[in-house]
């Protein structure tokens, strides 16, 4: 058996996280999330296996089709829940911070 | 290195409530909210439409690289007192989010520093925490970044 495989090690990939992005906003099926990017329908499959591995991803079935939605249960085990979305607003004060200092100093040349 | 901003989001609440403290005077930090040109700086999206004024409405929107439109965002200020306070709503079209009605409350400290309150109210408990959810995301790709730039700059060191 593959050994368990390391929840920041998945999300540190770039397409992982734009998966993760696409499906926090809708549960999607596997084709409709591979529609969105450039690459093959392996690679995204791979990716998503990977993140279902991790437990990142939930799946769902409804008739036919899988659908995968973000599983916040795991995204709490990662960090407090509100974490990121405090280093995220974060993030853009200090931008508007620096460009507002930047502002100044130009009018009052 | 702490954060200079708060989150307070209670359990079970529809609400949440920022704060910030900025090293800036409250004039400037009240400007980086109405000028559409500085909003469009520091949000990172073009900015359509920005009528800074009771009434007025106000229209976002992303494109990538390929031309296609990634974030679109509409509201209405429903009040705007200069340098005091900002009621206004938020809408990101085509996101199962719903519309959130927010409270801008500005504040000088001293001269040289301000602070910013917002207080963010969400059509149910759920609309709130999918919008955390998202944030959540977000966060990981910002700080994933910010550790890809530490990094290049050890490389650059070392």
């Amino acid at each position: 058996m593959e050994a368990r495989r390391d929840v920041f090690q998945a999300i540190a990939d770039p397409t992982r996280r734009a998966i993760l992005t696409l499906v926090a906003l809708q549960a999607m099926t596997p084709g409709a999330i591979a529609d969105q990017f450039d690459s093959s329908r392996q690679t995204v499959s791979k990716h998503i296996q990977i993140l279902t591995e991790c437990d990142l991803l939930k799946q769902e079935e409804s008739g036919r089709e899988i659908y995968y939605q973000l599983n916040p249960v795991k995204m709490k085990e990662i960090a407090d829940f509100i974490e990121p979305f405090r280093n995220m607003w974060d993030d853009r004060f200090n931008k508007l911070e620096t460009i507002m200092k930047k502002y100044k100093s130009k009018k009052t040349k | 290195m702490e954060l200079k901003t708060k989150i307070n989001a209670k359990d079970g609440r529809q609400e949440l409530v920022i704060t910030r403290e900025f090293d800036l005077p409250l004039e400037l930090l009240f400007n980086a909210y109405v000028e559409s040109g500085i909003v469009e700086q520091w949000m990172g999206t073009k900015v359509l439409k920005l009528e800074s004024k009771k009434h007025g409405s106000y229209r976002f929107e992303t494109t990538n690289a390929q031309g296609s439109i990634v974030f679109q965002a509409n509201g209405v200020i429903h009040d705007l007192i200069p340098n005091q306070k900002i009621i206004r709503t938020f809408e990101m079209d085509n996101t199962p989010f719903g519309v959130q009605l927010e409270f801008y409350q500005f504040e000088k400290l001293t001269d040289e520093t301000s602070k910013l309150e917002m207080h963010v109210l969400f059509e149910s408990v759920e609309h709130r925490d999918q919008m955390i959810k998202i944030g959540f995301v977000q966060g990981i790709n910002m700080a994933h970044n910010r550790l890809q730039d530490i990094v290049k700059k050890l490389k650059i060191k070392y």
